[in-house]
Order: structure tokens, then sequence, then C-alpha cells
């Protein structure tokens, strides 16, 4: 008897280490342990055996078949962790095949900028405010110290679409819009951006282009000053078009100011040694300003000896033309899917 | 106003060591922008020379082999202009000499003969042919016999001039003369201003008694008249041609460049007629009605109620301001003149000089004149035309004056200068802007009362005063700051810019269309009623009108890129879409959307966009605006035909029609192309309820697929909604998750539609049975119209 159980340690053992998968495993766990498996037929003629003997044998059984039952349980985990590597191996795949992905899409230079410009001047407390496109005169002309016949009507050369009715040559017809809406005459702190229209087009002028306008008005105690304007407008130029950049104030002449300012900065294009974006002069005029004019403040029912104030425009297309390289104002309009899509990802803060 | 530096400098000093550039730059920073600054001429190198010999090149026709001497050598130069000969006084440019257009000037063999420089014409060194007479156009110059040989042409020509190109304001009309940027310059230096010679002698009879000017306009607030007589027409003075040159303006006979060189350097243009044609009497009036007149450039005018002349009483002579007539046109065999200084009414001389001509003369006439400068010009005219045309001036002058000319005062205080410019300028300081404006001023403690010269008609008020200390104190010494005001919030309406960054995550490219099309495309893929806004006067008649729909202008990007071979053109863009609606003007908010092409960027996956991607689309957008449950698409009652008539819906919320969403009709479009549009000012104008949190039902729900076949003319909506009706509330959620069509289905007007159901029930748990009553019931409720369930 103990020698057919030492034979059948030896014979299962030595099984166990050739097989080579969870079939031939599980064949042998019925082979030894099944219902008719050796090692439960041993079990079963224990009965036979001498009484004296059989704990002694049951005992050398139930070892061997502990000793089966881990060794199969080991030899699973090894044939499965097997069979697992190689499944993994099977399902290598070239990683380098580009992803699954949507179509990406894009957003126009103009609205990033003009995003940006709104988010500064919201920080500064600015409100964000809008106007029709389609305009009167009154508003945009005639509440900012334009009566008709004035020359300088002759720089915005309109498209009119009756006598009344024309495309706003400027977002400056939302200053007029905006003091006007607001009856309890407190400050104001706006700005506007959007699309205006000039009769003109030609290599560097679009007959459809874009403005930002500022304006701020404050009780005359508040002593809002040219001072403010330039520091206001020294923050606008570092933050939107290039932190290195210096300002030059030149006095200048609009009709809704007095004083009034252009804003040049140092030349996009040779950092101010000059060059033919610049005509040699280093400067590149971005900004118009000044001080609100009191006959606009008086026509848009500000009192003018209580109330001052500073305004501001630009257009956004140039500086979009300057943020990103664009070498051609056309492109803004052309809307080229080329040019489009390289627009498509998050500015660097 | 292009600026000579000769002529200036006869009325200010300008210090040594500022340069043209230096000059440009100071100007600039006062508030006077410039385009150019140049010498007059810009060659190098160049002497007189004398030709000694002349003969023809023995391998040529028009060349000419000269012998030159230049003083210090004898050159051998090749020439080929007509009119070079022995014995002439020649501009000679030397090897190494530099002209314009970036010519350097060689020793080089010119067919087989050497040449050791070049003979020049006058455009060949740098003056526009416009200004040269026509022997100087076609040749050589030939300069006088008694050219000194072996100096510096240019010098001798007194052609050693610069000039500034001005951009000037349109407030400074006081500046288009050599004068008034004489007191500006004065003002930057702190110099002194010298005053232009006016004195003349007086002969013969008083003009009084042989001539007359009557005014019947009050569009005419000043008109002199003065007589010159027995002038002797011929060339001007080299001083008088080459400055009217540095200026821009073409010389003339010395009588015509008289009139011109008061004109720049007073400001106040004149104008001369021919005495002996003009007759003894000049009336102002506003034209009649298609009143005729010759100008002196030969065309006839037709002239309007609006436009001012000067008439002989009878005729018109001149149209004022603007030209004069070539009936009494100064000409060579001209004897006596009438000189006219006047002021007329700008708003009337702009509108008729856009009507006929802008020049020179109608410029300063719309900026504004100075009545001083009126009296000044006529006396400096009689003063030059005495000195270079041998005039005798007639006694006299006639006047009509009803010029208001004092001088402002403007009272200003030296805190309110300094709160505007938000500075500490001292009382000094201030005060001595304004003398070196040559403002005289009254100062007080606290203020100062400041005469503004005539002269500076753009001053006005205080506020302009503010601006004059600011500019010549300077702005660079104004130092920036944040406003102190009281703190605020900030505000922006978000709205649209979180649906251009949602439809840019959709895939979508955001564009920037002109709103200006043709009238025709206005109406395109459009059946609502509106009237085109159509300009008044169009650049081109492409774009001479204001777009409705977008869609248009979305096409036509497509259409652009079609034509460069770009595939997969997804767009989107937020803009206007304006209308007439019975004489009342609008504009709306919009977005349109056009996708074509493929959508998916997947490996293997080439299908292309159809209906269901850009309504899907749609959808994302409107369940991101909070319209999810409140929309449908509806088959439109009228279709425009720009779109396929069987994949075009409109969408509406709430049951109201906000936009549309289709295919672009065959016809139209070859390709497959879809476009929505949605008016946002309508859509964002319906309320959305606040997003808020619901409670998660904490029993589990129970899911059912259900598959029924039904004819093709029923539409998923119809089916949907039929479902939901019989399911009641405790359907949460219906989703198609198949539709088939094809040969397994053997009636070919039918399709099958396979929906998961899920139900829920947040108060229990739902058990299988009750979930299969209600199933049973919609099977019964589809079986009365004849829908099967698909086995």
């Amino acid at each position: 008897m103990k020698e057919k159980i030492e034979e059948i340690k030896n014979k299962s053992i030595k099984e166990i280490k050739e097989l080579i998968d969870l079939k031939q495993l599980e064949e042998l766990r019925i082979k030894y342990l099944g219902k008719k498996g050796e090692l439960t037929a041993l079990l079963k003629g224990l009965k036979d055996v001498a009484e004296s003997q059989r704990p002694i044998i049951g005992n050398l059984v139930n070892d061997v078949r502990n000793n089966l039952e881990t060794l199969i349980s080991e030899k699973e985990t090894e044939l499965k962790e097997r069979e697992l590597n190689k499944k993994l191996e099977q399902e290598k795949i070239d990683i380098t095949i580009p992803g699954n992905k949507l179509k990406r899409g894009s957003i126009h230079p103009l609205n990033r900028i003009i995003e940006d410009m709104e988010d500064l001047f919201v920080s500064m407390g600015y409100d964000v405010v809008t106007g029709p496109e389609l305009e009167t005169d009154e508003f945009c002309f005639e509440r900012l110290n334009l009566p008709k016949g004035h020359p300088a009507r002759d720089m915005q050369d309109s498209f009119y679409i009756t006598d009344e009715y024309l495309l706003r040559t400027q977002t400056s017809s939302v200053q007029a819009r905006t003091m006007i809406a607001n009856t309890e005459k407190t400050p104001i702190r706006m700005i506007t951006c959007g699309k205006t229209y000039r009769r003109e087009d030609d290599a560097t002028h679009s007959h459809q282009f874009n403005q930002i306008e500022g304006l701020v008005i404050d009780k005359k105690d508040a002593h809002v000053s040219l001072a403010d304007l330039k520091g206001t407008l020294e923050v606008f130029v570092k933050k939107i078009i290039g932190a290195n950049l210096d300002l030059r104030f030149r006095p200048s002449y609009f009709p809704f100011t007095e004083p009034s300012y252009e804003v040049d900065v140092t030349c996009f294009k040779c950092g101010g040694k000059g060059c033919n974006l610049c005509k040699g002069t280093g400067w590149i005029e971005v900004l118009g300003s000044g001080i609100v004019h009191p006959n606009v403040l008086k026509v848009n029912g500000y009192d003018p000896d209580q109330y001052g104030g500073f305004a501001f425009g630009t257009g956004i297309d140039r500086l979009a033309m300057f943020r990103y390289g664009i070498t051609d104002m056309r492109y803004l309009y052309t809307n080229d899917v080329r040019f489009l899509n390289q627009f498509d990802r998050k500015d660097e803060e | 106003m292009k600026l000579s530096l000769n002529f200036v400098k006869d009325y200010v000093d300008i210090p040594e060591n500022v340069s043209l550039k230096d000059l440009a730059e100071d100007m600039t920073r006062v508030g006077n922008e410039y385009d150019s600054a140049e010498k007059l001429v810009n060659s190098t190198n160049l002497v007189i020379g004398e030709v000694l010999s002349c003969v023809n090149h023995p391998d040529s026709d028009h060349l000419h082999l000269c012998k030159v001497n230049v003083g210090k050598e004898m050159l051998n130069i090749v020439c080929g202009a007509p009119n070079v000969r022995e014995g002439l006084k020649v501009i000679v440019a030397l090897n190494g000499a530099e002209l314009p257009g970036g010519i350097v000037i060689k020793k080089s063999m010119i067919r087989g003969q050497e040449s050791n420089g070049m003979l020049c014409a006058l455009y060949e060194i740098g003056i526009e042919k416009k200004y040269l007479s026509e022997a100087d156009k076609n040749g050589i110059c030939e300069l006088p016999k008694d050219a000194p040989i072996g100096e510096d042409p240019i010098k001798y020509l007194k052609l050693d001039d610069s000039f500034i190109d001005f951009e000037l304001t349109a407030n400074r009309g006081d500046l288009l003369s050599v004068l008034g940027m004489a007191y500006e310059i004065s003002s930057i230096y702190d110099k002194k201003v010298t005053l232009p010679e006016l004195k003349h002698s007086e002969s013969g009879e008083n003009i009084e008694k042989e001539f007359e000017t009557i005014v019947e306009t009050d569009n005419c607030s000043l008109f002199l008249t003065r007589k010159a007589k027995d002038v002797v027409i011929k060339e001007s003075p080299d001083f008088i041609k080459n400055r009217l040159i540095a200026s821009g303006i073409r010389p003339i006979n010395n009588v015509v460049d008289i009139s011109n060189y008061v004109m720049l350097e007073l400001g106040q243009p004149l104008h001369f007629y021919d005495a002996d044609n003009l007759g003894n009497k000049i009336l102002v009036r506003m034209a009649e009605k298609n009143e005729k007149i010759t100008t002196l450039d030969g065309i006839d005018r037709t002239l309007t109620e609006d436009d001012i002349v000067i008439t002989d009483g009878k005729k018109p002579v001149g149209l004022a301001g603007v030209m004069g007539g070539l009936n009494t046109e100064v000409e060579s065999t001209t004897k006596n003149v009438i000189i006219e200084a006047a002021i007329f009414d700008n708003v009337k001389i702009r509108k008729t000089s856009n009507k006929i001509l802008r020049s020179e003369a109608s410029n300063r006439f719309e900026k504004g004149l100075d009545p001083a400068r009126t009296y000044m010009a006529i006396e400096r005219a009689c003063m030059l035309l005495e000195k270079y045309a041998d005039a005798k001036i007639a006694t006299g002058i006639l006047k009509y004056d009803k010029t208001n000319n004092k001088e402002k005062e403007i009272k200003i205080e030296y805190q309110f200068i300094n709160d505007v410019l938000g500075t500490n300028i001292p009382k000094e300081d201030i005060l001595d802007v304004f003398r070196k404006l040559k403002f005289e001023t009254k100062p007080e403690k606290d203020y100062v009362i400041v005469i503004v010269p005539t002269r500076r008609i753009d001053i006005s008020i205080k506020e302009d005063l503010v601006e004059e200390v600011g500019r010549i104190y300077g702005v660079d010494k104004i130092v920036g700051k944040l406003p102190v005001v009281s703190m605020k919030m900030g505000s922006v309406d978000k709205t649209l810019r979180k649906i251009r960054h949602k439809m840019s995550n959709l895939g979508l490219n955001e564009t920037l269309s002109y709103i200006l099309m043709n009238d025709k495309e206005v109406k395109r893929f459009t059946c609502d009623e509106f009237e085109p806004l159509k300009l008044l006067d169009p650049i081109t008649e492409d774009r001479n009108t204001l777009r409705y729909s977008m869609i248009p202008s979305l096409y036509k990007i497509y259409e652009y890129n079609k034509a460069r071979e770009n595939k997969d053109v997804c767009l989107f863009e937020i803009g206007k879409g304006f209308w007439n609606k019975n004489g009342t003007f609008g504009e709306d908010q919009k977005i349109c959307v056009l996708m074509t092409g493929k959508y998916y960027n997947k490996i293997g996956y080439n299908e292309e966009i159809n209906f269901y991607d850009i309504k899907g689309v749609t959808e994302e957008l409107l369940d991101f605006l909070g319209y999810g449950n409140r929309y449908s698409f509806v088959m439109p009652k009228n279709i425009p035909q720009e779109f396929h008539p069987g994949q075009v819906a409109e969408i509406s919320v709430n049951n109201d029609i906000v936009g549309i969403v289709g295919k672009i009709h065959p016809k139209v479009e070859e390709n497959n192309v879809f476009v929505m549009e949605i008016n946002l000012s309508k859509l964002l104008e319906k309320k959305v309820s606040k997003m808020k949190f619901k409670e998660i039902s904490k029993f589990p729900v129970i899911k059912k697929d259900i598959s029924v076949l039904v004819d093709k003319s029923i539409s998923s909506q119809e089916l949907e909604t039929r479902i939901k009706k019989k399911a009641g509330k405790l359907l949460l959620d219906i989703k198609l998750f198949d539709v088939y069509e094809g040969k397994n289905i053997i009636d070919k007007n039918k399709r099958s539609l396979a929906y998961s159901l899920t139900f829920g029930d947040p108060a229990k748990t739902l058990n299988d049975d009750e979930i299969n009553v209600i199933l049973e019931k919609i099977i019964e409720d589809l079986a009365k119209s004849g829908i099967e369930l698909r086995k």
C-alpha cells in the first residue's frame, strides 16, 4: 500500500512538471483526484486496510492528496499566467498609428484677440457692451461732434443705405449709445468690439474691419486725466500687443476728443530700428485716443462741467496680424481652411 | 503739405544741430506726422562741365563721343542726348556717382568706346519730369554759359533744398502755409518768426475809379481786389521755381508762379484774372441751376445752386475757390492782372471741389482761412509782381469784408490744465508754452487769459489750449497711471463666446465673412419676406447689398476652398443678418454652419457627412444652450429652392421656427454640402430654466428593446411620440438605436426601427411583469395602425 502511495506521488509530481496547458492539468486532476481518480480509489480502498494501519495510511494518502492539490493549484496559476502573457503578446499593437479623433475646430484669430481684450478690460472693471452695425448718422457722427459737412467725415467715407442709415464707420457710435442709454448719468467704464465698415478697399484697407473702443467717464472729482489714459493704454499695449513694446503719444486730431492723441508703439517688425513697415521711423501707429470733447459730453446728456473722461479706439485686424505673424490682411477674410486650421489650439499664456 | 526747408528758413531759424530727420521727428512729436523727409536732389558726385568736342559715335546712329572738361581733368563720355553739342555747359555725373533708382555710374565701354561718366538730364538727377519744361523733359540739362566749371551744379542751380512731406490733421489748416510751419517750428525750438516783406509802391489812378466788386452771397465773407499793370510774363527766378518744385507744384510763368508761391507761403489761395478779358467788374454770387462755365482745364462744367461763382456781372469767369475760368486765364500775352484774395464758405467749397477737382487751393479753403492772411497775401503778391514781373501796382484796394477778425480771448485755470493732463506743471512753465507759441497772455494768480492769434482757427475752447500745453510741454513727460476711481465689477455677456467655443469643440472652423454681397445672392437659401438693404453708393456691384441670411456667405467660403481642393470643410460663423421690413431696419445675430466631406478622423472610416451629422451638431448646440426637449425638426411649409427638398428641416423651439438645416440642392451644388442657420436673437430670447440637480433614483431601471416594422411615411418622431404617450411616466428614456431598410424586409415601403426603452420608478423597484403589461399596451396601440413587431 505504502509503495503504491509513493508511486502515485512520484508519478503525479513528474506528470505535473511535464504538462503544458490547463486542459492537461484538468485531466491530471481528474486522473488522480476525480471521483474515479487514483488517489480517490486509494481512499476508497482504505476499508480493506488493517484497522491499526488505517489512520497511518489514511494520513499518508491525505498528505499526498493535499500536496497534489497544492501542486495543481500552483501549476494552474503558473499556466494561467503563461496563457495571459501569451494573449498579451498576441494583443500587442502598433502604438504609432494615429489615434481616433473628431475633426478639430478652430477659433478665428480676430475673435481670439477680442476675447483677450474683453477679459483684460473686464478685469479692470469695464463693462463690455455692444451696438448695432447698421447705425444712424446721428449716433455715428452727429452725437460725436461730427456735424454734416464736417471735413473729418471725409476720413471716413461711408456706406449709406438711406440719407439717415449707414453701416457704422467706427465703434465710437457705441460711445454715444452708452451715454444716452445711461439715463442715471452714472460713471461709465466700457469697451465695445465689433465690425466696422468704410468705403475703401485696397491692399491695406478692407471695406470691413474690426475695432475696439473704450470710454471712461467719471465725476470731475475723480480726476480722470490724460495720465490715466496713458497708463490704461500702456496696460493694453503690453498685455495685448507685446510686453516689451514702448509707447509714444503723439498729439493728433479727432472731432470727439480734445486733446487728442495717436499712440505709436515700437515697430513690430524691426523693433524700432526702422524698416519698410514703419517707413523707417521705428514706430507703428496703433491707437487713437483723447480726452472726451465737451461737446460730445453735452450732446449725450453729461454736463461737461461736472463730468470728464477719456476714450480710445483701434483697429483689431492689424493687432491680430501682428500677434500671429499673418503676412496679408486678406487671409483674415478669405477663410481658407488651411489658414483657419492653424488656429486650433490654446494661445500661450 | 510738402514743406521746402529753404523756404521756411526765410522765416525761422532752425538750430544748426537739428538734421532734416530730427526736424521731421520733432514736428511729429508735437502732432504733425510726416510721410517722408528727403533731399530735393539725392544724387552724388555731380560737377559742372563743358563739352569741348562732340562727334558721332562710329557704331551708332544716335550716340555721341564727347570730351568734357570738368576742371580737374578731361573726360571721354559717350552721350545719347539729342541736344548734346560742343560748347555746352552740362551736369556731369562722375564715376562713382549715385543717381536715383539705384544707378551707380562706372567706367564702361559703350559699343567699343570708353565712357567715364554721364551727362545728365534734370530728371536723371531726381527732379520729376512733371515739373520740367519740354526741353528739359527731352534732353540733358543746358546750364547757362557762365556756369563755373568744376563746381557743384546742385548748389549752382539752387536745388540744394530738402523737403518734408507732412500728413497734417484736418484741424490744422494754419499749417498749410510756410509761415504757419515757421510758427510751429519756432515753438519747438523757441525761436523768433520773421514776417515776409509786403512793401510795394503804388501808382496811377485808384482802382476804385475803374473797377467794382460786388458780393451777393453770404458764402463769401471776404473779397479783396487789387490791380497789377504792365506785367512782363517770363520765367520765374530759380528760387521761386525750385521752391515750387520742392513743394510739389509745377512752375509755369512768373505771374502764375507768384500766385502759387504766395499761397504756399501764407496759406491764402489767390486768383489772377487777365484784366483786359475780365472787364471792370466782379460780381460774386451763387450759380444758377445748370449755369455753364469752361474752366481753365478746358472742360465745360454745369453748375448747381450750391456752387459759388465769380462773374463779370454777366457770365461766370471763375468757380470760386476751385478753379478759374478759361475766358480770363493769365496767358503769355497778358498785360494787366486783377488779383483776387477772398474767403469762401468751406462747406460749399468742399462740395464743389468734390464734384470738380480737389486742388491745393480748395484744400486750403476747406480747412478755413485767417482773414489777416488774406490781407497779407494780396500785398505780398503785389510786392512779388512788382519785383519779379515788373508790374506797376495800381493805387488802392477794393475791400468787401464781413469777417469778424477779432482775436479770441480764452480764460483758463492752471489747475484745469493740470487736471486734464494729470500733471503738476508749474504756472511759469504753462506761461512759457504760450510764449513759445507766440500767444499773448494776461496771467493772473489762478488763471490766465490767452489771446489766440487769428491764424489758429483751430483753437476755440479751453480744451484746445490744454492740448497746446500738452504737446509743447511734451506728452512724453506725462507719466502714465491707472485711474483712481471707485471699485466696480466689470461685466460681459459670454453667451456668444461660449457658443463659439462649443462649435469649435465640435470640430468646426470659425470663419469671418463680409456682410456685403450682390443683391441677387441676398434672397438665396431663405423664403422669409423682407426687402434687401441696398447701398446707395457701393464700391462694386459684387458687394452692393447687406446680407440677410449668412448661408450665402458660408457657401461662398466653401466654393473658395473647393476651388483650392480643400476637402472636409466644416465651418461656422456668428454674425449679423440685416433686414428691412416695411421700412423698419434691423439686424439679427445669427449662427451659420456648413459641413461637407469627412467629419470623423478615424483610420479606415470613410463615411461622408450626411444630414444627421449636421442635425447632430444642431442638437448639440441647442442642448448646450439649455433647450433640450424643447426643440423639434419639422418639414418646412415653403422650401427655399436652394435646398434638397427631401433633406431639409426647419428648427423649431417652443413651436417657433428659429432656423433651417438641410442639404444644398444638387442643382446648386454637385457635392454633398449641408448647411444650418439659426437666428440667435430669436432663439436666445426664449428663457432657459436654471441648471439644477435632479435626485438620482435609488431603484434599478429596467431596459427593454422593441423593434417594429413601419411604413416609411411614418417618421421616427411620430412613432416615438406614440410610444411615449402609451408608456406613461414610468418611461424614463427612449432611444432609437437602429434603422434598417433593405433586402431582409420584403415590403419595400417599410423599414425597421429599433428603440431602447428605459423604465424606472423613483419610489420603488419595478418588476418585469409591470413593464411587460406596458409593452403589451404599446404593441397593441401600434398594431391598430398596422405597425407590427419585427421578429
